[in-house]
């Protein structure tokens, strides 16, 4: 009897154990483990926006996402549902919309090595078409210690899709960690 | 030689204010030709304050919802939160000097706060409410 026992128990632990390493097999992706290699930690999160007209045409409304946040077939539908962008009419002439649409596609994440890119890229299956950036798996990993009332009940950020309130460098494709700043919470630290 | 300078002087101050007048004149002169005009100023301003209720969140929209009703001061995109520059040229010398522009913002402006496109007459007495800001 007493033996059967030992034996379930040993069991039971060798599997949680197995479970455990695959755990942390599976979260082995955070910033101090990500980008070991030099040459891609020498690089700056995602490739920063260098084009002009860009920055004009969609950051008059809102902060310019980095191209290297999406994949192409995401800014494919992206342009071609201007008329109907998350609730709001952001409908452009035929050229301008072909103007962005190129930067937009041979600037996506899927043509990216910026290790964000390759991060989210990794996190979506080949099905997957994210509209939203905030809805895809990597950034939610990334976000997943936030409490709401730091950001969409907190009256200073209030969104997810503000990034450079948090991330004062989000502009120059700075998304580094350990600069975060959350309104309100000076001094927060996960 | 003085006269000349004030004269150059003159000359300078105004040329903003031909290109911005010539940029809606040229705006006023296409909607006229589909049928519209004169514009008003005066229905301008009731236009801009006029509240449609939307279908979707059932809120009412107005021009001013982003914009404001003084149009000297910052606006705040209602989504967003996003901060919209004056739309008074007397304040803002970059408005209306873009007919691309005047365009591209009556056509995505009037669909999502009235829901439907503005008619030319609109946009005319609109445009002659703007000017004056």
């Amino acid at each position: 009897m007493k033996k059967k026992t030992w034996v379930i128990v040993s069991v039971l632990g060798i599997l949680l154990g197995l479970l455990g390493v695959s755990g942390l097999v599976v979260s082995d992706d955070d910033d101090e483990h990500e980008g070991r290699s030099l040459w891609r930690q020498s690089q700056l999160d995602v490739a920063p926006v260098e084009n002009a007209f860009y920055n004009e045409e969609c950051g008059s409304c809102h902060f310019p996402y980095q191209p290297g946040f999406l994949p192409t077939r995401s800014w494919q539908r992206m342009i071609a549902g201007l008329e109907d962008h998350f609730g709001e009419n952001a409908e452009l002439d035929a050229v301008d919309a072909q103007q962005l649409k190129v930067y937009l596609m041979e600037n996506a994440a899927d043509t990216s090595n910026y290790k964000r890119s390759q991060g989210i890229m990794r996190s979506l299956s080949k099905k997957d078409i994210p509209l939203r950036i905030s809805t895809t798996r990597y950034f939610k990993r990334k976000h997943h210690e936030l409490p709401e009332r730091m950001v969409k009940n907190n009256p200073k950020v209030r969104s997810f899709s503000n990034c450079e309130l948090c991330h004062a460098q989000a502009a120059q494709g700075s998304y580094n960690e350990h600069q975060v700043k959350v309104p309100g919470y000076a001094g927060w630290d996960d | 030689m003085i006269t000349r300078i004030g004269m150059i002087a003159a000359v300078s101050l105004i040329v903003p204010l031909v290109s911005l007048a010539a940029v809606v004149d040229e705006q006023q002169a296409t909607y006229r030709a589909s049928g519209a005009g004169p514009f008003n100023a005066k229905i301008g301003e009731q236009l801009w304050q006029q509240n449609v209720m939307n279908a979707k969140d059932g809120r009412p929209r107005s021009c001013t919802t982003c914009h404001g009703r003084d149009l000297r001061s910052m606006g705040k995109h209602a989504k967003t939160g996003k901060a919209i520059k004056p739309l008074s040229p007397a304040v803002n010398a970059e408005r209306l000097t873009s007919a691309k522009n005047i365009r591209k913002w009556f056509k995505r402006n009037c669909k999502w706060t009235w829901g439907r496109e503005c008619t030319p007459q609109e946009k005319g007495d609109l445009l002659s409410f703007i000017q004056q800001q």
